[in-house]
């Protein structure tokens, strides 16, 4: 347990030390969870040393974003106020995503075929 | 009403209503009734009704909150799982990804520009597509509103995956791969876990969109943002 957990805070550390040395806008965590999959790649690090810690967190992510979800109640009159934009973006660039993405995809695997 | 404020009781709150939200959707067997958002919605009412101010909330719910990033670090276990089918696919995966999250957020950024939100909600939108630790994440790097990210982010995820399968068979995207990978790219985990219903192959494709898409956006956001002239 102890192992599992120096790996994961130890990637987000070091993820966080390239945040603060190069200043880039990319959240750390990104960066940690490139490290620790390159780790594993490299064999530095095996997948049974991490395992039961990853599955725990990744099964329960959704759980995690209820608290900042709950912040939602500062700002129900920013969505009251702009309630028409943030529908109408984000259900039409919600269909063009699955569509562009899906079609580009199997336009591929046909020319492959 | 001294003693809700206590942290622990919060933070029981939090679980019993999550797990009771879990069980509701297990027995209705509906997807709209997601339980991040039914917990989230009983909450803020309880808040309301009891007077308890969200700053009060979030000392408890930080020890939540806490293990997003650690959930995200995590997410580099099935990317190392997932890197020899993307080596193998690497074009049309890669590809497709690309399109999908470039088309995404510009397409978000733009409409919301037309459709005159202010630059705090068109930064809030633009990782919409991503889960939510991620897009929080991007969004707070971007000096968005993370909280509003975060409800947008559920909403989009609810709407994929509800609608997301009858969009991709009205537009003619019917194999699997393509299917499964388009859910994860535009709906995140939300989304994923109604394709992992349907079969394992659409689940592993929706995964490995859910983490590349979560990725580009993470890494194109802040320079298409740039280009778009919102930061």
């Amino acid at each position: 347990m102890i192992r599992q957990c120096f790996i994961i805070f130890g990637c987000l550390a070091l993820g966080e030390l390239v945040v603060w040395l190069t200043g880039i806008p990319i959240p750390s965590s990104i960066i940690g969870m490139l490290l620790l999959a390159a780790l594993l790649q490299m064999k530095a690090i095996k997948v049974e040393w991490v395992k039961g810690m990853s599955d725990f967190l990744i099964s329960n992510m959704g759980f995690f974003f209820v608290p900042p979800g709950v912040a939602l109640m500062l700002y129900l009159d920013v969505i009251k106020a702009e309630f028409v934009p943030i529908v109408v973006a984000t259900v039409v660039s919600t269909v063009l995503v699955l569509i562009v993405t899906g079609w580009t995809h199997q336009g591929f695997k046909r020319l492959k075929d | 009403m001294e003693l809700l404020q206590n942290h622990i009781i919060l933070l029981a709150l939090t679980f019993g209503i999550f797990y009771a939200a879990r069980q509701l959707q297990k027995w209705t067997g509906w997807i709209v009734l997601n339980p991040i958002l039914v917990t989230i919605v009983v909450l803020i009412g309880l808040l309301k009704l009891t007077g308890i101010s969200y700053e009060t909330y979030s000392e408890a719910g930080g020890y939540i909150e806490f293990w997003l990033k650690p959930a995200i670090v995590a997410l580099g276990v099935p990317l190392y799982q997932h890197l020899g089918q993307i080596r193998r696919q690497f074009l049309p995966i890669f590809l497709s990804q690309l399109a999908g999250c470039i088309v995404g957020l510009v397409s978000v950024v733009g409409i919301a520009q037309l459709t005159g939100a202010s630059r705090e909600t068109i930064i809030s939108l633009a990782p919409k597509s991503v889960t939510t630790p991620i897009a929080m994440e991007v969004c707070q790097a971007m000096g968005g509103i993370p909280s509003l990210t975060a409800a947008i982010v559920v909403t989009v995820g609810l709407f994929g995956a509800v609608f997301g399968f009858k969009v991709l068979e009205v537009w003619h995207i019917k194999n699997p791969y393509s299917q499964g990978l388009s859910i994860g790219t535009a709906s995140h985990a939300v989304g994923t876990s109604r394709a992992m219903e349907k079969g394992e192959t659409y689940g592993t494709y929706a995964s490995l969109g859910l983490i590349l898409n979560g990725l580009l956006t993470a890494l194109l956001a802040p320079f298409i943002l740039q280009i778009m002239h919102v930061l």
